[in-house]
């Protein structure tokens, strides 16, 4: 883990680049949208990293294992899931006042109201993992987006891989 | 608002009773059959909907006065009543109309006595005329008749009062009352569309709830986006929309009142709740909620009340639509390994799957007759099919990349679904008639999905 945090900070500006191993696709999607703050804390040096415990440090933190990916319609925790989980368990450990919530999203090639159930449970699963690794539950929300916010815009087995995601976003 | 449509029990004196639907239920003028061997018999799913050829010339009028309608004057308005039964006629595929844009108008003492000759050479099989008056209250009457040119004989006839604002539905009624002569179906034109809006690229659709009539007219958006709004349904008398929303970050289910603009949440708890739908008397709503993830189907007044907790699987049970007579509740679950069809009790009690067709099959929706069940079946593409309540005589309706989440007419002969396009993720709203081969799509303001078709309105 130490050597994660150190690259992280002298690789900033490319995150999308981590080799860390989860199975997340070598492309990571894009920013998700409104809901995620991505924006580097910009107090000055260039090398500095986001300001410790913000939302932006976890997303930089994380190398991309701020988001567990699904296989179809499945929502179980494989090992690349756990270890990105415990990373995020990790960082929520030592920031104990932050809070989180976790995105369960599915991809299009599913019917509207199954998607929502889906989503809801593959954000519970990952929810249950943070919670087994001693992540208070009262600290973790959970929200279904169903196939409502895709972050890879293909109608293809790729973008489809991507976006069968559950997404956390820490919160104040 | 209060609904006003008065049938018209007493036309003036010139005008005769108000039509009663004859007793015969099949529409067969028994002298006229057509290569085709005549309109016999009722339209169902094996005979060929008929092309049967209908002059529909514009609506006389005794005196073109202004009115407060949309569509301007009386005699103008005459002629708007005809093109709305032509566009009824024509976008269902049951006939072959010819509007009032290239026919001659009738005079209004024609009404009644059709020039038979004029028509017959004109190639009309059938014939409809009519007329609107102003009554000195400010309302419109609306005459309708139907004639069979051959047999020069009056099939049907009715009429209506109606505020001006509601012209378009005195022409729909018309365009029921024809329909249903002819085809020996239930009406189905006088209803309402609920969906939902979709405009903006596809990672950040904004999702409106909206409202319009079966034909795409008096088109009203609800919400305004800043809540994603998703999967709505109209309650039986068209008063409230059960609907998903965003409000506040949690997607819950709000009952809409649509002549207050209010809302209400319909169960109080921090748990999403998916899926609504209504009981056909109105009386109950069927909800699913996840607690912990696990996603299950209960039911709860709609008035208000305790709910009672319909499945209780490990898996995921969703959606569930009411049979006709409120006895049984066909839904959907995952707890045999994939999204499949069940059919219970409404109190909860001999929950047994009836899809097994291989693939994945969805969203389920009770036929308002009672005698099938649409669903959307998944085999690689999505696809709109019906079966028997039992799981028998499987038919596909559609075919296309991805076609999701039917709803029937009111007369259960009719589907609306919505079909998204391959990449740019668009949607739209489309109908098929159960022959599966008059499919069209409905003209929507902005992209839609998520149709929910009200029942004929009262």
């Amino acid at each position: 883990m130490t050597s994660l945090k150190t690259a992280a900070v002298l690789l900033l500006g490319s995150i999308a680049l981590s080799a860390c191993a989860t199975k997340a696709p070598k492309d990571l999607p894009p920013d998700p949208g409104a809901a995620v703050n991505t924006s580097t804390n910009t107090n000055g040096g260039t090398l500095q990293g986001p300001t410790p415990g913000t939302q932006a440090d976890f997303v930089a933190q994380m190398m991309g294992q701020d988001t567990v990916y699904f296989d179809t319609d499945r929502y179980n925790i494989d090992s690349q899931d756990a270890a990105a989980l415990a990373a995020q368990a990790a960082w929520l450990g030592k920031y104990p006042a932050k809070h989180a919530t976790i995105e369960g999203h599915c991809d299009e090639r599913g019917t509207r109201d199954y998607n929502l159930a889906l989503g809801e449970r593959r954000a519970n699963a990952a929810k249950n993992y943070l919670v087994s690794l001693g992540v208070d539950a009262a600290r973790v929300s959970t929200v279904s987006y169903g196939k409502e916010r895709p972050v890879a815009l293909g109608s293809d087995e790729a973008s489809w891989a991507k976006n069968r995601r559950a997404v956390t976003v820490t919160v104040d | 608002m209060k609904f006003r449509l008065l049938p018209l029990l007493l036309l003036a004196a010139s005008a005769p009773v108000l039509a009663q639907q004859t007793a015969a239920p099949t529409a067969t003028p028994s002298a006229q059959p057509t290569e085709e061997g005549g309109l016999s018999g009722a339209v169902s799913d094996e005979s060929d909907w008929q092309d049967l050829g209908i002059a529909i010339p514009a609506f006389a009028t005794n005196e073109d006065v202004p009115t407060q309608a949309s569509s301007g004057s009386t005699g103008a308005t005459g002629f708007a009543v005809a093109q709305v039964i032509t566009a009824d006629l024509r976008n269902n595929g049951l006939f072959k109309p010819v509007g009032p844009d290239s026919l001659p108008r009738p005079s209004f003492e024609q009404v009644q006595a059709p020039e038979f000759a004029t028509w017959s050479g004109r190639s009309a099989e059938m014939l409809v005329q009519g007329y609107v008056r102003a009554s000195g209250d400010g309302n419109l009457t609306v005459g309708c008749y139907l004639y069979d040119v051959a047999l020069k004989q009056q099939l049907t006839k009715a009429g209506w009062v109606v505020p001006p604002s509601d012209w378009r539905r005195a022409a729909h009624k018309c365009a029921d009352v024809i329909y249903s002569r002819l085809s020996g179906e239930s009406p189905f034109f006088d209803s309402r569309i609920a969906y939902i809006a979709e405009t903006g690229p596809k990672d950040r659709r904004m999702k409106r709830l909206a409202i319009m009539d079966s034909d795409g007219a008096n088109h009203r958006f609800v919400t305004t986006g800043q809540a994603t709004a998703l999967t709505p349904r109209f309650s039986p008398d068209y008063k409230s929309i059960l609907y998903l929303s965003y409000l506040n970050g949690n997607p819950r289910i709000y009952i809409y009142d649509v002549e207050r603009n209010t809302q209400r949440l319909l169960v109080q708890s921090t748990n999403p709740t998916f899926a609504p739908r209504w009981s056909p008397d109105g009386r109950w709503v069927l909800y699913s909620m996840a607690i912990g993830g696990n996603t299950d189907i209960y039911r709860i007044p709609s008035a208000g009340g305790t709910a009672l907790k319909l499945t209780d699987s490990p898996g995921i049970d969703i959606g569930g639509s009411f049979s006709p007579d409120g006895s049984k509740i066909v839904f959907e679950s995952d707890r045999s390994g994939s999204q499949q069809v069940y059919v219970m009790n409404a109190d909860g009690s001999d929950q047994h799957r009836v899809s097994f067709f291989g693939g994945r099959s969805a969203t389920p929706e009770w036929s308002p007759r009672g005698d099938q069940i649409a669903f959307t079946h998944i085999a690689g593409n999505f696809r709109i099919a019906v079966m028997s309540p039992g799981g028998g005589d499987m038919r596909y309706l559609t075919d296309s990349w991805q076609d999701e989440a039917p709803t029937w007419a009111p007369n259960g002969r009719i589907i609306q679904f919505f079909r998204t396009a391959r990449g740019s993720g668009k949607a739209s709203i489309w109908q098929v008639d159960l022959t599966g081969r008059n499919e069209r799509r409905l003209p929507t303001p902005v992209d839609g999905s998520d149709p929910a078709w009200g029942p004929i309105r009262p």
